[in-house]
């Protein structure tokens, strides 16, 4: 039995009003199957419960909201089901549009800051080094833990928000410093500094780690450059796709591995993969599903475009014009969008002839016209869930091959670096 | 028989599926119809709806738990999941499906030995004490 304080029992008891009371009996519910002995604070949540689904999600979000719910600590809030602005230029039904809208007020009304992003550590609301926090998203997690060393348990959508309105979580897991060491060993053998400068690098490799980690920690050793952030989010968001990664070390690189004893608690590796050029080969190969050369639309930003990714589209886009049977989109944030805005980077964008979507993604919202079949992306994710949720089959390649095959309305693929 | 530690105790009796994969249900579960759809699964294509899914553990997606709140809603969820460890995300979707729709489902931990002993096609009996046997081969 988990031990609980006064005020956890008195939240459990009804004392501080109805929806705590909800929500704590699923926290508590939660603590045994975790078996966790102790509930801990804290100091920040971010909700991915957002995601409109159906009846099911809207009426738990609006029963919590009718309880006069409100969140305990600073909460940011996951993408949506629905451009709130922007949907009538797509194929969303007014009746989606209405219910996700009516689930994203249900989570205003908690009193959480409408964020509406799955990248919520690229905004004012990104958590630091060791803080306690209660994350759903699974990018957002896997980049929290490993790249921040921020400290959240794996939070599945229906909890995340019950440790918002509580403030406290089960004391278990990726919360505690003990369990944060690595257990396999990945080292990456000649993978020579060139190809990991290469802008698909880190996506593909966190494709394949996620799929070797299965749900181990995950250190991989052997990377000679210093990643962007946008890199590692790739990378975050592709092991957490294709295997249960919350968090993975990086040695020499992310703040838990300075070197590969520490990223390993000064313990011995449960087992060893080795990395060559040809497995980062197959994994990309394998972010493909599409087989010729037509395309529909080239898709960016999952998880959503930052205020980098922007400022590098602008220049590849400056002065063309995307050819007129492609789309292109990128799915966003608000706070990123404007951030890009008063950069001055997304007008080229614009003339180029690109969309941007917000709140929301291609795989959250029913956006697609069905005519469109044929997708490219530079997202690990996009390229791993596209094809189940969407029935699309889709190309994946940088970001200059994106750009290159939607001027000329074909998929183009500078393959010299991966031949 | 085979003894599994009750995560979420019930009753459950169905034809069993199984799989050595981790399944993610957002991106691999189709509510609607009670189906598994992850290209990248070996089960994509199979109804799950009504059966035994016995999978290793969850993975991918933190809306995993959403969708099976849907399913249970809509009538298509599985009868029961049987992981190998403990499962949080599927737990916590049968602990969320009592709360608001009475319908908890049961769910399973079993050691891997346990695990392996599965095949797709057994029909199964889940009791209250994790318990699991084979209902049509009577074994005790």
């Amino acid at each position: 039995m988990v031990r609980l304080t006064a005020r956890d029992r008195e939240m459990l008891d009804g004392a501080h009003g109805a929806a705590p009371q909800l929500a704590m009996s699923i926290v508590v519910r939660m603590a045994e199957v975790y078996a966790a002995a102790d509930l801990m604070d804290i100091s920040q949540a971010h909700i991915d419960s957002t995601i409109y689904l159906g009846d099911a999600t809207l009426e738990f979000a609006e029963r919590l909201a009718s309880l006069g719910a409100r969140v305990a600590v600073p909460t940011s809030l996951n993408v949506s089901g629905v451009d709130e602005c922007g949907w009538k230029e797509w194929s969303v039904s007014p009746e989606w549009a209405a219910k996700a809208a009516r689930q994203m007020l249900a989570y205003e009304r908690m009193g959480a800051v409408p964020t509406w992003t799955c990248a919520p550590y690229q905004t004012r609301m990104r958590p630091t080094f060791g803080q306690q926090i209660a994350w759903g998203e699974s990018n957002a997690i896997a980049f929290a833990n490993s790249v921040i060393g921020a400290r959240t348990e794996r939070y599945p959508d229906l909890l995340d928000i019950c440790c918002a309105i509580t403030g406290r979580v089960p004391a278990v897991g990726l919360h505690l410093d003990a369990n944060r060491g690595g257990q396999l060993l990945v080292r990456l053998v000649d993978v020579p500094e060139r190809l990991q400068r290469d802008d698909q690098f880190f996506a593909v490799l966190g494709h394949l780690v996620g799929k070797l980690a299965g749900d181990r920690i995950p250190v991989i050793d052997g990377v000679v450059v210093s990643p962007a952030e946008d890199h590692l989010k790739a990378m975050a968001a592709a092991v957490a796709s294709s295997g249960r990664v919350a968090l993975f070390h990086l040695v020499g690189v992310t703040p838990e591995a300075p070197t590969r004893d520490a990223a390993f608690h000064g313990r011995a590796p449960e087992q060893t993969v080795d990395v060559r050029v040809s497995d980062l080969r197959d994994a990309r190969r394998e972010l493909t599903t599409a087989d010729g050369r037509e395309l529909d639309m080239v898709i960016l930003g999952s998880p959503h475009f930052s205020l980098a990714e922007f400022s590098a589209l602008a220049p590849l886009v400056a002065g063309k014009r995307k050819h007129p049977r492609v789309k292109f989109l990128i799915t966003s944030g608000r706070f990123m969008k404007e951030q890009a805005e008063r950069a001055g980077v997304l007008a080229p964008i614009a003339a180029f002839g690109a969309q941007v979507t917000l709140d929301t993604c291609i795989l959250a919202s029913p956006m697609l016209p069905p005519e469109i079949r044929l997708l490219m992306t530079n997202s690990a994710k996009y390229a791993y869930y596209a094809p189940s949720l969407l029935n699309a089959r889709v190309t994946f390649g940088s970001l200059a091959d994106c750009v290159r095959s939607a001027v000329d309305g074909l998929v183009v693929r500078d393959e010299s670096m991966w031949q | 028989m085979i003894v599994g530690r009750p995560i979420v105790a019930g009753e459950a009796d169905g034809e069993a599926l199984v799989s050595a994969d981790a399944l993610s249900f957002w991106g691999g579960y189709d509510f609607k119809t009670g189906t598994i759809i992850d290209r990248h699964h070996s089960l994509a294509g199979a109804r799950a709806a009504g059966r035994i899914l016995a999978v290793p553990f969850s993975k991918g997606s933190s809306t995993t738990t959403a969708v099976l709140l849907e399913a249970v809603r809509a009538g298509t969820a599985p009868a029961a999941i049987v992981t190998t460890g403990v499962d949080a995300f599927f737990a916590l979707a049968s602990i969320v499906a009592g709360v608001m729709y009475d319908k908890p489902f049961p769910v399973l931990a079993l050691d891997p030995a346990g695990f392996a002993r599965l095949r797709s096609g057994m029909r199964l009996r889940i009791s209250a004490d994790g318990r699991i046997r084979e209902s049509d081969v009577e074994a005790s």
